[in-house]
């Protein structure tokens, strides 16, 4: 054996082979133990499977402070690039467990697929609007009737509901999920609430948008996003009860709560997206997924345009603009419905089961 | 290049260098950091450091417990074995203290000892993220206080004219430029990074050795200046070198090539033969002196032979290690000649004797009529499959430096160099004459940078 047998060329190795590669690199080192979660859980192990890798993939919440902490960065031989392989690995995991397999990749990547879905999503309400039209409701109902939303919107919120259940399942096993508790539950959502991954262990943020600078930046984007989006869909839920438990349908008045929970969620949406859209030129490409930049951009564009016509659209009640107005938004809502289970949204669900399956092994 | 001439210029992009930069900016001086590496191997040795020694009388940020003044300064009798300047070391020791709040007030952030280094905790406070999130850190803050820096920057000549530097020469993208500071601080560490002064100081052996660290610390400022008559320190045919993973780059492996295994082990030299106690100490404290071992061996080389049973009893490797179902196998995988290991482990396996094995304490399980012998943990090596991992010889600094005074201020021939200050490896042979104490490189490059820093700012207003 010589000094020179150095292990090299491993741009050739797949995602997950070139993962682990790293990840044994990292098991050796561990100075980034303090960073995030992802570290602790390398340490328990000496050797990783396929499923452990996927697992760490999507436990990594992508804060980049151990690549700016790494020795090991190109140009060291060693070439680590931890975020970037794991967002890889992150990115393969959801289109191989995506139910139907192999359905929407287009989407993922290409943010003209997902512009083309919104048209497509546009066109259909704007149909469904000429052709359906008013059963003579209030509000909204005015334009089109309840009953057509509702004949459109079950479905198109069931798909995916399904659709990434079943992913779900299939991802559970590949990492060797067990019996969820109420503990290990409670701790992720918990971790997920707050963010705790992107906190850099020291509570000063992470790497993102000027290097090794930690910023809270992109947590404040992604949190003014998530609980923008969590108020909207509690708006929509709390409205569906007051329709149809206590016989209260819409229109509803400004101080009712499908509307507070509605606007606050919708401010926030549009700030976080508008937040997460800028920032996201400002990072380094190479340390995420550059095969699904412009379908990660196209989705972020796609919440801030679902949340900024929602806001217009209550801006603009009584107006001649509101029919056009409303098949835009629920347009889009349409098409960000239909591409959940396959576009960036998808992260969500399997970062909380990672996080899930790390509270189990704790 | 710079549109000014800077008060200070600092030789060294690493630690010391920086705390040094960040002390003189922060009273007042204009400060430029020629740093030889480009910007993505900045920070020398440091980059590959992990922890701080330190000195506290109380709980200290991470630290539990308390490590005082004279316990610390026994540790280091201990490893230099009385090599060291008593005045420098206990500077150092108790210059650590203070030192701890200002490096997190100047961006270091600290976490609790890492996994597999427990008996750290009391003593060592650890970078969160390691040494490179602390350069980072120290670049921001400097950056912030206007301090300039220049990369890809080497110095290769200081002018010593009478008792003062009245220039520095460096070349930076071929090109030669020359500065004239009112100060310079030499931070550059050794001269490990270049092989032939390591063959010079060593002898042809060296060529086979594996440099840790940067390729950085070339010792150009170091050998300059000492030709110009300024006092050295420390052995000049001396560096510090530990057993590593013979598969190890040449060059700034760092910590992942590290081998913990030799515990465990049957070490045999390229014909087959052991040389040495492998369970002599526990792991920490001997294997400073196995990179010594392996470079006295022929092509400074060993292999380390474990089996099964002691697989788990170590940190991870970087590289698997070589596997085979049978001894002869494993020797041929090795390149080594398989009657000679077979008989050398059949000779070991049967002066085993039986014993309570522990493998985190001297366990005295030991054999029995063997030369040399194993004195703790003596396991016969029977349990297939057999694994080995190649051992050489991994320099991680040298001793020669810059003989210094308590203000970091560098001796010339015949007095202190007016305006001249050194921090860190390139003057810790005062302080750490022979051996090595965990987190004290650290240490020493932490205290005397800030003085260097000081020292040169007072000098220049």
């Amino acid at each position: 054996m010589s000094i020179e047998q150095t292990p090299q060329a491993f741009e050739t190795l797949n995602p997950i082979d070139e993962a682990r590669r790293q990840i044994e690199i990292c098991n050796a080192c561990r100075y980034c133990e303090g960073y995030c979660a992802v570290f602790p859980a390398i340490t328990k192990q000496k050797t990783f499977g396929d499923g452990d890798i996927s697992q760490l993939a999507n436990l990594c919440h992508n804060c980049r402070g151990c690549y700016y902490a790494c020795q090991y960065t190109e140009p060291h031989e060693f070439a680590l690039n931890l975020p970037g392989v794991l967002a890889q690995v992150r990115q393969d995991s959801w289109q191989d467990h995506a139910w139907p397999r192999g359905a929407g990749q287009a989407f993922h990547r290409s943010g003209v697929a997902i512009a083309c879905a919104v048209i497509v999503g546009f066109m259909a309400l704007l149909l469904a609007v000429q052709a359906i039209g008013s059963a003579g409701g209030d509000g909204f109902y005015a334009t089109l009737s309840h009953n057509a939303m509702v004949a459109i919107f079950v479905p198109a919120f069931l798909f995916p509901v399904l659709s990434i259940g079943i992913s779900l399942r299939r991802y559970w096993a590949h990492i060797g999920g067990q019996k969820v508790t109420l503990g290990a539950l409670t701790q992720a959502f918990g971790d997920a609430a707050r963010l705790k991954n992107l906190s850099g262990g020291h509570g000063e943020g992470c790497n993102f948008e000027d290097e090794d600078r930690f910023t809270h930046l992109r947590r404040i984007g992604h949190q003014l996003t998530m609980w923008g989006f969590l108020l909207c869909f509690a708006a929509t839920s709390t409205a569906t009860v007051m329709h149809y438990v206590f016989d209260l349908p819409a229109p509803y008045d400004l101080l009712s709560l499908p509307k507070l929970l509605g606007i606050t969620g919708g401010v926030l949406l549009t700030l976080g997206t508008a937040k997460l859209a800028w920032l996201k030129p400002k990072g380094d490409r190479s340390l995420g997924d550059t095969r699904v930049w412009g379908g990660e951009m196209a989705f972020i564009l796609l919440l801030f345009v679902v949340a900024v016509t929602g806001l217009v659209l209550y801006a603009a009640t009584g107006t001649a603009a509101v029919p056009l107005l409303l098949a835009l938004h629920l347009g889009t809502v349409l098409a960000f419905f239909l591409l959940m289970p396959f576009s960036k949204m998808v992260h969500g669900f399997y970062r909380l089961a990672a996080l899930v399956r790390d509270a189990q092994q704790k | 290049m710079t549109n000014k001439t800077p008060d200070i210029v600092i030789v060294g992009g690493g630690n010391a260098a920086l705390c040094a930069a960040i002390t003189a900016a922060e009273a007042g001086a204009r400060v430029l950091i020629l740093e030889g590496a480009p910007k993505e191997y900045r920070g020398g040795n440091s980059r590959h450091t992990r922890n701080f020694r330190c000195m506290h009388d109380g709980p200290l940020s991470v630290l539990t417990g308390s490590y005082g003044e004279d316990e610390y300064y026994n540790d280091l009798l201990l490893v230099t074995k009385g090599n060291t300047d008593e005045n420098l070391a206990r500077i150092a020791i108790r210059g650590s203290q203070e030192s701890q709040p200002w490096m997190e007030a100047h961006g270091v952030r600290f976490q609790p000892s890492l996994s597999g280094t427990l008996s750290l905790s009391r003593t060592n406070a650890f970078f969160l993220g390691g040494g490179k999130a602390l350069v980072n850190a120290y670049y921001r803050t400097a950056a912030a206080l206007g301090v300039e820096v220049l990369y890809d920057a080497h110095v290769n000549h200081l002018e010593l004219e009478g008792d003062r530097i009245t220039r520095v020469d460096f070349t930076q993208h071929g090109t030669a430029h020359s500065l004239t500071p009112r100060a310079v601080v030499v931070a550059s560490g050794g001269f490990q990074g270049n092989i032939e002064r390591l063959v010079a100081a060593w002898g042809p052996e060296a060529e086979n050795f594996l440099i840790r660290g940067t390729p950085y610390n070339r010792g150009d400022v170091l050998f300059d200046l000492l030709d110009q008559g300024v006092q050295s320190i420390g052995d000049p045919t001396q560096c510090h070198a530990v057993a590593i993973d013979g598969r190890a780059p040449k060059f700034d492996g760092g910590i992942v090539t590290r081998l913990d295994c030799v515990p465990f082990s049957v070490v045999v030299n390229t014909h087959g033969q052991r040389f040495y106690n492998e369970g002599e100490d526990v792991w920490p404290k001997r294997y400073a002196i196995w990179g010594r071992l392996v470079a006295a061996q022929d092509d400074q080389v060993a292999y380390s032979i474990i089996d099964s049973k002691s697989r788990d009893l170590f940190m991870p490797s970087v590289f698997p290690p070589v596997t085979a179902d049978t001894i002869p196998e494993l020797a041929v995988k090795l390149g080594l000649e398989p009657d000679a290991v077979a008989a050398t482990i059949a000779e070991f396996n049967a002066a085993c004797q039986n014993g309570d094995f522990k493998p985190t304490e001297l366990d005295g399980v030991a054999t029995e009529g063997l030369d040399p012998p194993k004195t703790n943990w003596a396991r016969p090596i029977v349990d297939p499959p057999f694994y080995g991992y190649s051992l050489r010889p991994g320099v991680t600094f040298t001793y020669l430096g810059f003989k210094v005074d308590a203000q970091a201020q560098v001796q010339g021939a015949t007095g202190p160099v007016q305006n001249l200050w050194a921090a860190g490896e390139t003057m810790a042979g005062s302080i750490l004459g022979q051996g090595y104490l965990a987190g004290f490189g650290m240490t020493i490059g932490t205290v005397f940078g800030r003085i260097a820093g000081k020292e040169a700012a007072a000098y220049v207003h």
